[in-house]
């Protein structure tokens, strides 16, 4: 049964031939794009996951140090300590291109090259907790930037992923099957015109002759 | 050029202002939806976000997923890791891959 209706001529025939042919190269393309995407997929997601864990973990222990720190100072004090930062760190964003999905690359860069930069303030009233707390989250930084940028690779590739897989689908299962059906339906239909015409064509020849030779009374 | 921001309670994020982000302490689930999107549209490349403003916003966090820029990541706050941040990395393979085939026990 032909999914919808189409008119069974040959031009007809024609177009939907050269659609399936279009059809399965998309498909196949598409097929190796998802394939490809899924093994990139893959290995930054591990990457994602290993990274997340360090810088959970990195501001975890930075959290403490603070914690610690905020305990040995009044609270004025330090926010005095840290309210005019020397450093500031300034971001690159470069692109690659995975698989025609535009992602990010993040560069990073101190205003100042010098790492003591990070202490916005005199040493004179603030707890050496604040140093070390300072310091620790500092050097989760580096770590912080790489997940940003890992992450939102994996976020765009998992939808970037998730669309070509549908794209997959709907080919293989609706688009293809419902082009051969039709195909298949025009071909018959062509065919039984075909068988019914020389038949016809027979009879007309039958009755010809018949009528030239009268046949049937001799 | 791009800038980094961190949003959350002040208190979990007043130390990323010494190593040079810009930080932007939010009390109300309002102001941290007006607040990102304030930085969405203003240069920033990268948003860190507590854990806890990310869940009191839900859904509102995942129109910047498809985004190019910026990167919202969430990270644990003075309160403690919520577990948010890895539940996030697993949902973009539940969503890429159909099911999670990787992280089934990690963090739980």
């Amino acid at each position: 049964m032909a999914a919808k209706q189409v008119n069974p001529t040959r031009m007809e025939l024609t177009r939907l031939k050269k659609k399936r042919i279009t059809a399965i190269r998309g498909h196949k393309l598409l097929k190796d794009k998802r394939d490809e995407l899924m093994r990139q997929y893959l290995d930054l997601v591990r990457e994602n996951m290993e990274v997340r864990v360090k810088v959970e973990a990195g501001i975890k222990s930075a959290n403490r140090n603070f914690v610690i720190a905020k305990a040995g100072m009044s609270e004025a004090a330090l926010n005095t300590a840290l309210m005019a930062p020397k450093q500031e760190v300034s971001l690159e964003a470069g692109d690659r291109n995975v698989m025609s999905v535009d992602i990010p690359v993040f560069e990073y860069k101190m205003r100042t090259a010098d790492e003591n930069d990070i202490y916005s303030y005199g040493y004179a009233f603030t707890s050496g907790d604040l140093d070390g707390a300072v310091k620790s989250l500092a050097d989760v930084l580096p770590d912080m930037i790489r997940l940003a940028e890992v992450e939102k690779a994996c976020q765009l590739m998992a939808a970037e992923i998730e669309k070509t897989r549908r794209r997959v689908n709907a080919l293989e299962h609706v688009i293809i099957p419902e082009t051969e059906e039709s195909i298949k339906y025009i071909t018959m239909k062509l065919d039984e015109n075909e068988r019914s015409t020389q038949i016809r064509l027979m009879k007309v020849k039958d009755m010809m002759l018949e009528e030239a030779h009268h046949y049937s009374e001799m | 050029m791009y800038k980094i921001a961190v949003v959350g309670d002040y208190d979990s994020i007043y130390g990323f202002a010494a190593v040079g982000l810009d930080i932007c302490p939010v009390k109300s689930r309002e102001e941290t939806r007006d607040r990102l999107r304030q930085l969405a549209e203003s240069g920033y490349g990268i948003v860190y976000i507590t854990e806890k403003a990310a869940a009191e916003l839900g859904g509102a966090l995942d129109e910047y997923m498809e985004m190019r820029l910026p990167a919202v990541i969430q990270i644990p706050g003075v309160s403690g890791n919520t577990g948010a941040g890895v539940q996030g990395v697993k949902k973009t393979v539940e969503q890429a891959v159909g099911s999670d085939i990787l992280f089934g026990g990690v963090g739980e």
